[in-house]
């Protein structure tokens, strides 16, 4: 495969780290910060987008920054996994971004340029992951993610965000220096290398328990990901303003963790070590248990943030789920599902962030008739909720349908039947919300016969990611290519 | 039995020093006043010079000063007939360490005398807990 | 300059005592003189390390006279690191810690800046020398005028915390001494690289045996190694900022330093690893010091105190690695003797800060600090994500090393303990930042994190030098390989 070596990811990563201070020295000019953010944002996307062609046309493009030990260095390379993931995130903070003002403003929060200072932080350390060459250079953006992070989750600084904060770092943290550090160590200590190969960097010095605890290490320790049983910090992480758990709690934060999961399945194990020792249905009877429990958890669920919660539990696991099937079909969909469901949990959460701001309603049942109130976001809810349950006319359906035939091609019927009666249970946790909005009678209703939105800021966001939702089930090329390449790469590569 | 005995007496300047060491070591770790404890060190320190100043020493040798006069007339000076200098010399260095050590724990004493008037330790410690 | 390395020692000494004098003269002239004299030794220093890595390890004849008789100084590449790594910190200090010293000594500064001048030369002294009782004399020197100091911070606890220091001390340096003794008596020579070649292959003699073990348990008093630790922390706690910050930074690390000259230098590695075969009970000892120091550390109310075990923690680390018995365990133990004296001083550097604020500095009192003190607190975050091990900054390399030595030499135990005192170091740090973050003092959320709180921040001169040592933490971090690759591997071949 050929290489290029363009300094363009360093940039990428740096953007929003370098407008820091420059948002820091704004910090009484509110409009100017804000604008600041978005020209970081705007260009971050557009350095991204500028490396798509070449990651198409199959190019690696790569740089080495510090070397530190032979086979560790601290290095990028940009691939179609990575490509794919760095696409949704940097586009999808620009959104964020708009989103957040009218959010915050909405409710006049405090310590704001902290908050989007984090915020810049977090996303670069997220494009960091995604671009990382190896499992060194992954692990630590995503300590960096984890630590940048914090601060956002316990933005209200009250006791019920110290214990959620608490929670949180217990849970991430915890796994990924009790875990995923030994873990790593163990790898390059018996390779050499922590360098991502697309055969795993393993040539049997691996026996299989040895192999099953070190693929259990990982899959745990990047909690993130939210694999139970190491999953309750999302939900309590809900504490946070809702563009942080939109951005960081849908998409960035989440994804890092199943991204990271793939990529030691991936590159580190690889796809053929994992079929010889059938680790692969390990990791997938984990997922599916996940999918399953979690989904029902969702049910329970009357807060609208925390149902979402369980819901990202559960369609998190798709994609390692996806992954683990080791199938080309099962990767592509487990891999698209990471941009399909990003646009539609956003969706979703800006929504539950838009009825905050406008109502000041945080729980399912004092949602009754609010879809006369807010027609257009409870209409975006319906299509993120789509296709968060997999139904055309959405991107969701064509990520789900790759993971059906996945299981298909290699035989698993059982997973099948996960994936099947899953959706059921999106359905069934996410229909009941938006038939209520709607369908109820005068007496039900909770809210006035008036048309009152959240403000504009919040409301465009929600609907642009609602209409690429939308769009995806018609467009997928760019995300369904990069997969099939990144698939491709990992498998007849 | 005897050949324990002999070893003790071949080595006596070995278990001197041995001995003062223990006994200073145990002033400064089981005395509770301040002043013993320090007395304790400096006896510690001085079992250390003795054990300097004895490994220097030979049997029938005199003080390291060559005269003039010996090598005027041409006689082979003998490294045996002289004690060696070099542990004496290292030792006097030692000795203005401990001096300097000494001195200064002595007004250390003083200051925490004058702040808490007692200088046993347990009692120290009580005052200090209860502030 | 041929004179270099005699500079380095001898700047400091001149115009510590001329400032002495200077007392008498003019007062104020005392802090430039003084200053001067360090800046000229770092300059020496980072001259001769550049010559160290150009040309190899430069021998220095003090006075002329030519070993084994006159004393020499023998600079290879890991003292004139440490050397480096001693003036400059010394150096640094004495800018940032010139308000608070004024402060808290008060009129008595001038001549306490004769004192901290020879304590610098001390340890300058014990770094540079080739000569086995030159060192002895040296640390000395170094451990009286750290007693002295030590008396000069709190009132009430100093005079028994440094008499306390100084009953422990002469115990180390005793012992030291007598290891001497014996070694001279075997050898007739007291030249570091004489003695090392007139014992070698005396590896049954009980006299260097004795020798060695006086001389190891010596040192590991002095460095205060876990059973022998108890002097330090009070020593460290009640000792005056300026002291503290350069202490805690240097001194272990001086002491450790010591440890591995002895080691490789005088008794060379077969002797110890072959023939006595101690690597498996100190790296145990080691393992319990690594545990105990952290959970001692958990205990304490007083942040400057729970640094201190800190600080015992980490003395643990570096034992345990050079005790390995192998080249990665030895150079994780070098690079962190590089790496601990960083980031020792930028959290004592934003300890400073906080003490020149609010004078006592127990945990409950630091409510809301995040908002009064933001950039000081900054450099305290850096400082401690670098002691938990947080890539890119610089402690989590060499515990990268340290732990791959571990698991090269099968020592599971070991690595386990860094792993769990990464995590005690991550409760510890957390449950600081917690208080400084949510419980807000006296008054309620600020609005922005700057505005009026900034009059509370720390004097420009402190938060210069504490932001940026705090910035270093992460480019040495980067750099990790390059002094890895520039000085530890070929020091150690």
């Amino acid at each position: 495969m050929e290489t290029i070596i363009s300094i363009k990811p360093l940039l990428a990563v740096l953007v929003s780290l370098l407008v820091i201070p420059v948002l820091v020295s704004s910090s009484d000019k509110p409009n100017v910060r804000e604008s600041w953010t978005f020209i970081a944002g705007i260009i971050k996307f557009l350095i991204v987008l500028s490396m798509l062609p070449a990651v198409l046309s199959q190019k690696q493009i790569v740089l080495t920054l510090f070397k530190i030990a032979p086979g560790a260095d601290i290095a990028f390379r940009v691939d179609a996994l990575g490509m794919l993931f760095a696409l949704v995130a940097s586009s999808l903070y620009i959104i964020t971004s708009m989103y957040s003002i009218g959010y915050m403003r909405g409710l006049n929060e405090h310590g704001q340029t902290r908050f989007v200072s984090f915020f810049a932080l977090a996303i670069s350390a997220t494009i960091g992951a995604a671009f990382s060459a190896n499992l060194l250079t992954l692990y630590l953006f995503y300590e960096v993610l984890s630590l940048a992070t914090y601060p956002l989750v316990t933005h209200h600084q009250d006791e019920n965000s110290r214990i959620s904060g608490r929670k949180y770092l217990v849970f991430i943290l915890g796994t990924s220096i009790g875990l995923v550090l030994p873990a790593m160590i163990y790898c390059y200590h018996a390779t050499g290398t922590l360098e991502f190969a697309s055969g795993g960097i393993f040539s049997g010095q691996l026996s299989k328990p040895a192999a099953t605890v070190l693929l259990l290490m990982f899959v745990f320790g990047f909690a993130k990901a939210g694999i139970m049983p190491v999953h309750s910090w999302l939900p309590a992480a809900m504490v946070a303003p809702t563009p942080v758990s939109a951005l960081l709690h849908a998409v960035a934060v989440v994804k890092v963790g199943a991204f990271s999961i793939v990529r030691v399945i991936t590159g580190i194990f690889g796809v053929d070590f994992l079929l010889s020792f059938h680790l692969g249905s390990l990791v997938a009877a984990i997922a599916s248990i996940t999918i399953i429990v979690s989904s029902c958890i969702a049910l329970t669920q009357d807060e609208f943030k925390r149902r979402l919660a369980y819901s990202t539990i559960g369609q998190l696991s798709y994609i390692i789920l996806g992954v683990a099937l080791l199938s080309p079909k099962g990767m592509t969909g487990g891999m698209l599902h990471i941009a399909m469901h990003a646009f539609g949990k956003i969706t979703l959460f800006f929504c539950a962030g838009a009825i905050f701001v406008a109502t000041g309603k945080k729980y399912i049942s004092q949602m009754v008739g609010i879809g006369k109130r807010m027609p257009l976001t409870m209409i975006a809810f319906l299509i993120g909720s789509m296709s968060i349950i997999g139904l055309p006319p959405t991107g969701g359906f064509i990520s789900k349908w790759y993971l059906v035939l996945g299981t298909l091609e290699g035989d698993q019927m059982i997973m099948l039947f996960v994936l099947l009666s899953s959706s059921l249970l999106n359905a069934a946790y996410f229909m009941p919300i938006f038939y209520k909005a709607f369908f109820c009678t005068k007496e039900e209703s909770m809210f006035e016969d008036k048309i009152e939105e959240a403000p504009m800021m919040c409301v465009i966001p929600l609907l642009i990611t609602a209409l690429i939702s939308f769009g995806l089930f018609f467009f997928p090329q760019p995300f369904l290519d990069l997969a099939k390449l990144a698939v491709k790469g990992f498998i007849g590569g | 039995m005897s050949d324990v005995l002999s070893l003790i007496i071949a080595k006596y300047n070995y278990w001197l020093y041995v001995i003062l060491m223990m006994i200073g070591l145990y002033g400064m770790i089981a005395k509770n006043n301040l002043i013993k404890k320090v007395v304790g060190m400096n006896i510690f320190q001085t079992a250390i010079i003795l054990f300097y100043v004895s490994i220097g020493y030979k049997t029938n040798a005199s003080i390291p000063i060559i005269t003039t006069a010996d090598t005027a007339h041409g006689v082979v000076v003998r490294a045996a007939d002289y004690i060696n200098p070099l542990t004496s010399c290292l030792m006097l260095t030692a000795i203005v360490v401990s001096v300097a050590t000494f001195g200064y724990a002595m007004a250390l004493a003083v200051r925490i005398y004058q702040r808490y008037q007692t200088l046993e330790e347990d009692e120290l410690r009580m005052r200090l807990s209860e502030e | 300059m041929e004179n270099y390395p005699a500079l380095i020692v001898v700047a400091p000494f001149i115009t510590g005592l001329l400032a002495g004098l200077f007392v008498w003269i003019e007062k104020r002239l005392s802090y430039p003189i003084v200053l001067t004299g360090l800046f000229v030794s770092a300059l020496s220093a980072i001259q001769v390390l550049i010559r160290v890595i150009g040309s190899g390890p430069i021998q220095y004849k003090l006075g002329g006279w030519s070993p084994p008789i006159g004393i020499e100084y023998r600079i290879d590449l890991l003292n004139a690191m440490v050397l480096c790594l001693v003036s400059g910190v010394a150096f640094l200090n004495l800018i940032a810690s010139y308000k608070s010293a004024l402060k808290e000594i008060g009129d008595r500064a001038s001549s306490y800046f004769t004192v901290y001048n020879l304590f610098i030369t001390g340890l300058l002294g014990v770094t540079i020398t080739g000569d086995l009782f030159n060192l002895y004399v040296l640390i000395e020197i170094t451990s009286l005028t750290s007693y002295a100091q030590v008396a000069m911070g709190d009132r009430d606890r100093g005079p028994l915390a440094s008499l306390n220091y100084i009953f422990i001390g002469v115990i180390g340096a005793s012992f030291y001494l007598l290891g001497v003794g014996y070694l001279y008596m075997y050898t007739g020579s007291l030249n570091m690289a004489d003695v090392a070649v007139l014992i070698k292959g005396s590896q049954g003699s009980s006299t260097v045996l004795t020798a060695f073990i006086l001389c190891i348990l010596g040192i590991w008093i002095k460095m205060a190694l876990f059973p022998f630790h108890v002097w330090l922390p009070n020593a460290y706690t009640y000792s005056p900022v300026i002291f503290s910050r350069v202490v805690a930074p240097l001194m272990t690390k001086v002491m450790v330093y010591i440890m591995i000259r002895l080691m490789i230098t005088v008794f060379g590695y077969d002797y110890i690893f072959n023939t006595l075969h101690l690597s498996e009970a100190v790296v145990w000892l080691a393992t319990i010091a690594v545990l105990a120091g952290g959970v001692m550390a958990l205990a304490q109310k007083n942040l400057k105190k729970m640094l201190t075990y800190i600080i015992v923690s980490e003395i643990g680390y570096m034992v345990g690695g050079a005790w390995m018995g192998n080249q990665l365990g030895m150079t994780g133990a070098i690079l962190h003797i590089f790496n601990d004296a960083l980031m020792t001083f930028a959290l004592f550097l934003a300890v400073g800060n906080m003490v020149y604020r609010i004078e006592k500095v127990d945990i409950t009192d630091l409510k809301g600090l995040f908002g009064k003190m933001p950039w000081t607190m900054g450099g305290f975050v850096l400082a401690a994500f670098s002691i938990i091990g947080v890539p890119p900054t610089c402690g989590f390399f060499s515990k990268w090393y340290l732990i791959l030595g571990a698991l090269e030499k099968g020592a599971y135990h070991f690595a386990a303990a860094l792993i769990v005192s990464s995590l005690i170091c991550a409760v510890l740090f957390f449950k600081v930042f917690e208080i400084c973050f949510f419980e807000s003092g006296s008054h309620g959320h600020e609005h922005s994190s700057h505005g009026p709180a900034v009059i509370e921040e720390a004097p420009v001169s402190m938060l210069v030098i504490s932001g940026l040592v705090s910035l270093s933490l992460i480019v040495a971090g980067c750099y990790s390989g390059t002094i890895v690759n520039t000085i530890i591997l070929p020091f150690l071949k």
